[in-house]
């Protein structure tokens, strides 16, 4: 069983690439399970086709200890295994103990236990790492490979270096190892070129450059992946192209953050030289 | 030899504290809502933390201290407190019938963010606070400041949420009479009654924590400064706060809501802070002193004359609270006695430059540090020894390692109980310090006499 988290910047298209990859390794016939590290609840509704289930600390809350594990898991696109953590309201509580919380009682219930048979678990993990909770997918051998969603833009590449900082301090206490970053192409320019920098620098490869494409959004306001909605468009084909070559990876590396500096200079490098 | 590992070499830490001259901010909190009449504290936060609260104030007092806890479990610290307090709130009026409920917060639950006073408007709209009955609160994370910092944030709390400037003016003072014992609260009250002066002492825990034993329990024994009185609090002529950390937050509070005026003091322990504390209430009430605390006054005067040969030049060291060792050093430095190690676990940059002041004339080298805990005091006494150490509790490690007599002060005191009933502020107070002093001074001395100068008069 292959253990990956997928982090980012918030709002790059971490939950969208994680699922529609996700739907890409269901076709294959692998078995995935997702689980969702956000307190929205939102990074399954395309393999699920909405939002329709109760999240692992709601069920916590009402049910008390009591949990079984058909309570909070549900059966989504090609098979795939459906959690959400969820979470507080906006501005009350703790997020970050909820996936501490939440991932914890995962375990108990034995949802990663080899009986599972799964091959694939992915973590789809909120944003920054704001705190120690978000960071709770790294931790202790959980996911041992991460991904990294990552656009041209300045402030997703300076989230992605944030990361990497993260990645140091549990690979270095743990075994979680960086598998690449992929690029979410907003059309900036010079993106694949410094993007794939930007990735040497930090000693990783970029995995893959997803072009945008307005399928996407379509496939989901359809509360599907583009796999599921429009299997034959070129950008199923690019997400399959991902799932593949994350099959494939065995480049798992320990990044080396960039300085601020070095990260800036990289940017006016590529990013003024369109 | 229990402290065998202390080294007599400082090395400069950063982030290790070894035996703190401190503690919790909830705990300071916790024992001022004791000093309103019929209030029952309440723990917001997990039960460890409420039960630890509640014994460090029984182990001092030796008095039980009751208080509720919103216990916390692991949905509460995910989703926040909201339901446990509201619930709380719910069970404590029905169940006890405090006329006060005060919440204060913990490490957890101020982490996490709960916003209390949204809590508490939530459980009065839904009518779980019955008329006539109050809920405050005060914000106390840990890892901010001390004790001190936790008993000053509820006293405060207490003004924000009673006072009103409202209302004719009254002939009376406020009198806050800061992180002391409830033996100590009553001599002050002793002393404002002496002036003629009428006062209204906040928070109060002398018939608190200090009640007799009468075979019977009960639960809001008959001490404590009444809410009514609380809300009288802005008509008051001044404000008189004993103690800058504990009391003075307070007092400023009371100054800018309701336009008392305030007069910030230190803690009347000694000779010079007892003259500025009766002179204050003098001018500020426009009464002559009586003869009976310029009495007091004498006689505190006539031991520092009597027995001076024997204070001059002894060294000690020190570790409590700034808002003590501040009058306390100055006391001892008016008897010719040299504080030269000073420790505090609350931080504050102004006691260390207090504390230089107050020491510039003693002809020895005097270390200081706030924020320091009873390590460093004890690699500084191993560096060079005193002749008397002055502090709580946890400093009889240190005496007994190396061999130094140890005068109980402060909080805690969990192994004596002449805190509970003997005051130390005041002039009587000054007296009652001063004959500890002397007596571990002058035990030690008859134990280490050789035959030849064992003293039969001293």
């Amino acid at each position: 069983m292959r253990k990956i988290a997928i982090y980012g910047k918030g709002g790059i298209g971490k939950s969208t690439t994680t699922q529609n990859t996700v739907a890409g390794l269901a076709e294959m016939g692998r078995k995935v399970m997702v689980v969702g590290c956000d307190p929205k609840a939102d990074s399954t509704r395309l393999l699920l086709g909405g939002l329709a289930q109760k999240s692992v600390l709601d069920t916590l809350r009402e049910e008390g200890e009591e949990v079984d594990l058909e309570d909070i898991r549900r059966l989504g696109f090609g098979a795939t295994l459906c959690v959400e953590s969820g979470g507080p309201e906006p501005g009350v509580g703790c997020a970050g103990r909820g996936i501490i919380t939440s991932i914890n009682l995962l375990e108990q219930l034995g949802a990663f236990s080899p009986s599972e048979n799964l091959d694939y678990v992915f973590y789809d993990v909120l944003g920054d790492v704001v705190c120690g909770g978000f960071a709770m997918p790294i931790r202790e051998g959980k996911a041992q490979e991460i991904y990294i969603v990552v656009s041209g833009e300045m402030m997703a590449m300076y989230a992605a270096n944030n990361i990497c900082k993260g990645i140091v301090k549990f690979a270095e206490a743990g075994g979680v190892r960086l598998g690449g970053l992929i690029c979410n192409s907003r059309k900036v320019d010079n993106e694949r070129e410094m993007i794939q920098a930007l990735a040497a620098r930090l000693g990783t490869q970029m995995i893959h450059f997803l072009p945008r494409d307005n399928i996407v959004q379509r496939a989901e306001i359809n509360r599907k992946t583009v796999i599921d909605f429009d299997p034959a468009h070129p950008q199923a084909e690019e997400y399959r192209l991902l799932a593949r070559k994350i099959e494939a990876n065995d480049m798992l590396v320990i990044p080396k953050p960039l300085k601020t500096d070095d990260l800036e200079r990289l940017l006016l490098e590529y990013g003024l030289s369109g | 030899m229990l402290l065998r590992h202390t080294t007599a070499e400082v090395r400069e830490r950063t982030a290790l504290t070894i035996n703190p001259a401190k503690t919790c901010q909830p705990i300071g909190a916790m024992y001022a809502a004791l000093g309103i009449h019929r209030c029952l504290p309440h723990s917001h936060g997990s039960q460890g933390c409420c039960a630890y609260h509640r014994s460090a104030l029984s182990r001092h007092y030796r008095e039980p201290v009751m208080a509720g806890t919103s216990s916390f479990t692991e949905g509460a610290s995910v989703f926040g407190g909201q339901a446990n307090l509201i619930q709380a709130i719910h069970h404590l009026f029905a169940i006890y019938d405090p006329e006060v409920i005060a919440i204060h917060t913990t490490c957890l639950s101020e982490t996490i963010g709960d916003d209390i006073p949204q809590i508490i408007a939530k459980a009065r709209d839904e009518g779980k606070v019955p008329p006539g009955r109050y809920v405050i609160h005060a914000n106390t994370p840990s890892y901010v400041g001390s004790h001190v910092t936790g008993f000053a944030n509820m006293v405060k709390a207490m003004v924000e949420y009673f006072a009103t400037a409202e209302g004719p003016r009254e002939k009376q003072i406020n009198l806050i009479p800061g992180y002391v014992e409830p033996a100590d609260m009553e001599e002050i009250s002793r002393m404002v009654e002496e002036l003629g002066i009428r006062a209204i002492l906040f928070p109060d825990t002398s018939k608190v924590l200090n009640t007799p034993q009468t075979g019977r329990y009960t639960m809001y024994p008959p001490g404590g400064v009444r809410v009514a009185d609380l809300k009288r609090l802005g008509h008051s002529l001044g404000t008189v706060a004993l103690g800058p950390l504990a009391s003075g937050p307070a007092a400023r509070t009371l100054d800018t809501r309701c336009k008392v005026p305030c007069e910030i003091l230190d803690l009347p322990l000694g000779l010079a802070a007892t003259d500025r504390f009766i002179d204050t209430l003098r001018q500020i009430a426009g009464v002559a002193v009586p003869d009976s605390l310029t009495w007091e006054r004498g006689r505190l005067l006539d031991v520092i004359t009597d027995m001076h040969q024997y204070f001059f030049g002894r060294k000690v060291a020190l570790a409590g609270d700034p808002d003590q060792l501040i009058p306390l050093t100055e006391f001892l430095v008016d008897i010719d006695m040299w504080p030269i190690h000073m420790v505090t676990g609350t931080p504050g940059k102004k006691f260390e430059s207090r504390i230089r002041a107050l020491t510039r004339e003693v002809p020895h080298p005097v270390n200081v540090q706030a924020g320091g805990d009873l390590f460093l005091l004890h690699q500084w006494i191993k560096q060079e020894p005193v002749d008397l150490l002055i502090g709580n509790t946890y400093l009889k490690y240190i005496a007994r390692d190396e061999d130094i007599p140890l005068v109980r002060f402060g909080f805690p005191i969990l192994d004596r109980i002449g805190h509970i009933h003997f005051p130390t502020v005041g002039y009587r107070g000054g007296v009652r310090l001063l004959e500890r002093i002397l007596d571990a001074l002058l035990d030690r001395q008859d134990r280490d006499a050789p035959e030849e100068r064992f003293e039969l008069v001293m």
